[in-house]
């Protein structure tokens, strides 16, 4: 009875596991998109007319075959790189692409140097 | 006087915070049609409203100026723009293209026949998803493209009389 329960519940397991996997990639995509007409909503919570059909052109994309990027690429050349929440990494932007880790280098070197201060 | 490395390090974490939030804040974040204007449009194929056989980009004629005019029946600000349109379509030196957007048949049909019809061609984009390829988010939208299919200007919202101008002064400068 316990194996038979045990079985059961990883074939429940897995078929779970199989059903995230499809929809991860469109759902992905749709968090990673804003939408234009909201107030800071991404496409994946909105259900406006605009996500309604961002999200038919999405799903239309990865059914032909198109990845990740090119989806991102398209949608940027339509209506520019707000669209996408996470920005692609160019010299414009490569600033606040790398200023986090700048204060996290200098905000660690200040601790260091004031636990330092106090152990002398 | 003795400046600590401390405060130098504070001075400089400010400044860095300032110029983050400068460069943030400065990013354009509307709309813009900067994006397609100059560029040619997409490959699209997107069917009749009057029937279902399918108009392509390679069905455009290569000696005029084409105005592409994404409307909706259910579109009040379509509806003021129509005069304009209509005006427009008295051009020869203009092919004017209706895409209909996410309507009915029905619906667009009664829209034309109250209003007049100003479309060369008029095609249904039942799901909104071909308006997608030429950066359409809602209705009106309106594309100049020229005989070689380049966008030369992208109009949001209805067509006004300063458009109408506009849109003059591309066909005849050129």
């Amino acid at each position: 009875m316990k194996t038979k329960f045990l079985i059961i519940i990883l074939l429940m397991l897995n078929i779970k596991l199989s059903a995230n996997e499809n929809i991860g990639i469109d759902t992905k995509i749709f968090k990673n998109l804003r939408c234009l007409v909201c107030q800071g909503q991404t496409i994946a919570e909105s259900n406006s007319d605009f996500a309604q059909t961002i999200k038919i052109v999405v799903r239309d994309k990865i059914s032909r075959g198109s990845n990740e990027k090119e989806i991102y690429e398209f949608l940027s050349e339509k209506y520019g790189e707000w669209i996408v929440y996470k920005p692609k990494f160019n010299y414009i932007n490569s600033f606040l692409w790398i200023s986090p880790y700048i204060v996290l280098i200098l905000g660690g070197y200040l601790i260091f140097k004031y636990f330092r201060k106090r152990r002398q | 006087m003795k400046i600590s490395f401390l405060k130098i390090i504070s001075f400089f974490l400010v400044i860095f915070t300032i110029v983050v939030f400068f460069i943030a804040l400065s990013i354009d974040k509307r709309y813009s049609t900067e994006n397609i204007v100059g560029k040619k449009i997409d490959n699209f194929k997107i069917k009749f409203l009057s029937h279902d056989q399918i108009f392509e980009n390679k069905d455009l004629s290569n000696d005029k100026y084409h105005l592409i005019n994404v409307w909706a029946s259910w579109c009040l600000p379509c509806k003021k723009e129509h005069p304009i349109l209509m005006k427009l379509s008295k051009d020869d030196n203009l092919n004017l293209i209706g895409i209909n957007f996410k309507d009915k048949k029905k619906n667009a049909n009664n829209f034309l026949k109250n209003l007049g019809n100003p479309y060369n061609i008029i095609l249904s984009d039942t799901d909104g998803s071909s308006s997608i390829s030429f950066g359409v988010f809602g209705v009106p939208e309106t594309i100049l493209i020229n005989s070689n299919q380049i966008v030369i200007k992208k109009f949001i919202g209805p067509l006004d009389t300063k458009d109408y101008k506009n849109i003059l002064n591309v066909i005849y400068e050129n």
